[in-house]
């Protein structure tokens, strides 16, 4: 079973983070970066059927040089080899995918994971992108995946409103992983060991020319026009009263005319 | 010639080694501490990473790596709970003497199961009458046939009680002090006249085991004994000298605890209409615990790094001891003076960090006697 993970760099959710001073960027300034949660569930779901099936897991990452960290954490976690897309580009989901399907392209697979979302964009596209790219099958957010012995299809189960879907698919296909796939709500630790070892596995860093990408395939679709900080919440109200009915009856009145909550 | 930037295994190091103190051992640290309770489970854990026992060289299946490296780990445990790390760390103590005065044979006998399973380590030397004075040690061992005969009483042995196996030092006359030190390595399940009379109850570190050994005729092979006899306290003084720093690392790793917490609590507590941070004095004090932190670490990597360099560091490595824990303690009760009365109050995690620090200056020789050290290196520097 031969897997590709993609992943992406994204702020620890413990950073503060801060708007670009001059562009509407994120600031990277005092960022610690990490792999963004559910991209690591897909490493770990992906090592998982290795460790069942045998076959190899790739980690493919985009983004500046900082991002190898990121790359050779998940080989750390037991991944075989890295491809590093070696670019700083600030562009789409869309765009991000037609370069990672470029990159995915002659790489061993049976399957191609993605996290269900990037926790800091939050765009949930890049998956279903990929499939298009590839030329695959593509199932998003994924609960359930069970690979046939022959490698030729999966059966895949996703949540849905108030239901479960289950979907046959021909391999290969790209995947959307969401928390608890397949009982996986935690990813491992990467073992000292394989800290040391990870050193030594191929990590391959390629631009987008040596990807035969002309600039204007991967030029921007969409342009961030602004990025403001959620404003900061306003102080809380005090209803002052005498008896519990004066309270209610003044935190009625509020509810109906100034938050307009309710309409009754 | 000088560099500060960390290799990028070293990143991942530390990187993991957090990981695993914050999410792993900060947690249960309140609770294990309240409850006495052996961290077991955590220390099988750590393991499981490969994150103990990491200076066993390569040849014995270990990691190899250097004193440096262990520091970087010590430091992020350090900064989670100070009685996990004794527990973790006594065993790398206790293992020490066997790469320093172990033959191949003994190495390639006990090392390699340390990598392999979870096994613990104790480190024997102190006794009722002998502290600071190990070179007056009384515990006696005789030979008999292809045996030693072991007769006395270890005092303050970390691990004692949950150890697999005890470095053990013993003299063979006491009046000839140092002359007659050895080591010895008891394998517990093995030995016959071997007691736990008692694990300590004590002001910090509570989760760690504190105990009390009673040798009564403990029959141990000769084959046990690391190098020759006589050769101990040289043996137990080299054992020191490389595991110093990383006493001091932990002493940094409360201290960046201490400030973490300090800096939390004086940012959302106000007084005066104000957070406790725009005071000055708040902010003079929480400046102290930075600069002197920040000192300590420079002082534990260089010992660390001239132990890894084979230079001499006794000096070194015993001011960095005595310096990062005499800061671990001014850190920790400047904590509980920026918390004020919840400072003094168990639901908070300074109160456990002031009690913890403590021990970093008595353990391991206590700071008078590491200023001792450091007087006669700088005597000796002038021919003294
Ligand atoms: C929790 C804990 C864990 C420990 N773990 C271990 C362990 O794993 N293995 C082990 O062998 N030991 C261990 N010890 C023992 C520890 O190393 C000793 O307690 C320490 O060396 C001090 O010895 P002492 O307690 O006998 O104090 P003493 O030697 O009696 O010293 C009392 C005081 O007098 C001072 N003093 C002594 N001599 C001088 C001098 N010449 N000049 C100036 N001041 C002096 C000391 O600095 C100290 O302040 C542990 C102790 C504790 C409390």
């Amino acid at each position: 079973m031969n897997t590709v993970v993609c992943i992406k760099q994204v702020p620890d959710t413990e950073t503060k983070v801060k708007v670009h001073p001059q562009r509407p960027a994120l600031d990277p300034e005092g960022v610690k970066w990490v792999i963004s949660p559910y991209d690591e569930l897909a490493i770990e779901a992906a090592l998982r059927m290795k460790e069942k099936m045998g076959g190899t897991v790739t980690v493919v990452s985009m983004g500046p040089q900082r991002v190898e960290e990121t790359l050779r954490t998940a080989l750390a976690m037991g991944a075989d080899s890295a491809v590093h897309i070696k670019e700083d580009l600030d562009v789409d989901a869309i765009t991000v995918a037609r370069i990672l399907a470029k990159a995915i392209q002659g790489l061993p697979r049976d399957l191609v994971l993605v996290g269900k979302q990037a926790i800091d964009d939050d765009s949930g596209q890049v998956g279903p992108a990929l499939g298009e790219f590839l030329g695959v099958p593509s199932v998003g957010i994924a609960t359930k995946l069970e690979v046939a012995a022959d490698k030729k299809s999966a059966k895949v189960s996703r949540q849905i409103e108030g239901a479960e879907e289950n979907l046959e698919i021909p391999l290969p296909a790209v995947l959307s992983v969401q928390k608890g796939l397949n009982g996986i709500h935690e990813p491992r630790y990467p073992t000292l060991p394989n800290i040391m070892k990870a050193k030594s596995k191929p990590l391959k860093a390629q631009a987008l020319k040596d990807l035969g990408l002309k600039p204007e395939e991967t030029a921007p679709r969409t342009q961030v026009a602004e990025m403001a900080l959620p404003p900061p919440r306003k102080a809380g109200k005090l209803i002052e009263y005498e008896t519990p009915q004066e309270a209610a009856q003044k935190l009625l009145t509020l509810l109906r005319e100034e938050a307009k909550l309710l309409q009754i | 010639m000088i560099d500060f930037r960390l290799t990028p295994e070293q990143e991942e190091l530390v990187n993991l080694a957090r990981k695993f103190a914050q999410n792993e051992m900060r947690p249960k640290a309140a609770q294990y501490d309240r409850e006495e309770k052996f961290p077991r489970d955590l220390l099988e854990k750590a393991h499981g990473l490969g994150l103990l026992n990491l200076r066993i060289p390569p040849d014995y299946g270990g990691l190899g790596l250097g004193c440096f490296d262990e520091c970087l780990v010590v430091e992020e445990f350090g900064a989670a709970c100070a009685g996990m790390t004794t527990t973790f760390m006594s065993t790398s103590l206790a293992l020490r003497p066997i790469l320093v005065g172990g033959s191949e044979e003994q190495k390639r006998r006990w090392l390699p199961g340390f990598v392999e399973r979870p096994l613990i380590a104790a480190f024997a030397l102190t006794e009722p009458d002998s502290g600071s004075d190990a070179a007056g040690l009384g515990c006696t061992l005789r030979r008999e046939g292809d045996d030693y005969l072991i007769n006395g009483t270890k005092r303050f042995c970390t691990n004692g009680s949950q150890a697999d196996l005890i470095t053990l030092f013993a003299t063979l006359d006491r009046t000839k002090r140092d002359k007659a030190i050895c080591a010895i390595v008891v394998e517990k399940k093995k030995t016959k006249g071997l007691a736990v009379a008692k694990d300590e109850d004590k002001m910090g570190i509570r989760c760690s085991a504190t105990s009390e050994l009673v040798f009564e005729d403990a029959r141990v092979p000769a084959a046990n004994l690391l190098g020759r006899e006589g050769e101990g306290f040289k043996n137990a003084m080299k054992t020191l000298d490389n595991t110093r720093p990383w006493i001091a690392a932990m002493g940094v790793g409360v201290t960046r605890a201490a400030i973490d917490h300090s800096l939390d609590y004086a940012m959302q507590r106000r007084q005066f209409g104000r957070p406790l941070i725009d005071f000055q004095a708040t902010q003079f004090k929480l400046a102290q615990m930075a600069m002197e932190m920040e000192a300590a670490r420079m002082m534990t990597w260089k010992s660390a790094w001239m132990i890894d360099h084979d230079l001499r560091a006794s000096k070194e490595s015993s001011i960095a001891k005595a310096f990062a824990s005499d800061t671990a303690m001014r850190a920790t009760t400047e904590a509980v003076q920026i918390h004020g009365g919840y400072g003094y109050i168990k639901e908070y995690p300074v109160e456990k960090l002031m009690r913890d620090a403590k021990i970093l200056q008595i353990y391991e020789g206590a700071n008078e006697i590491q200023r001792m050290v450091i007087a006669r290196e700088l005597m000796r520097s002038r021919g003294g």
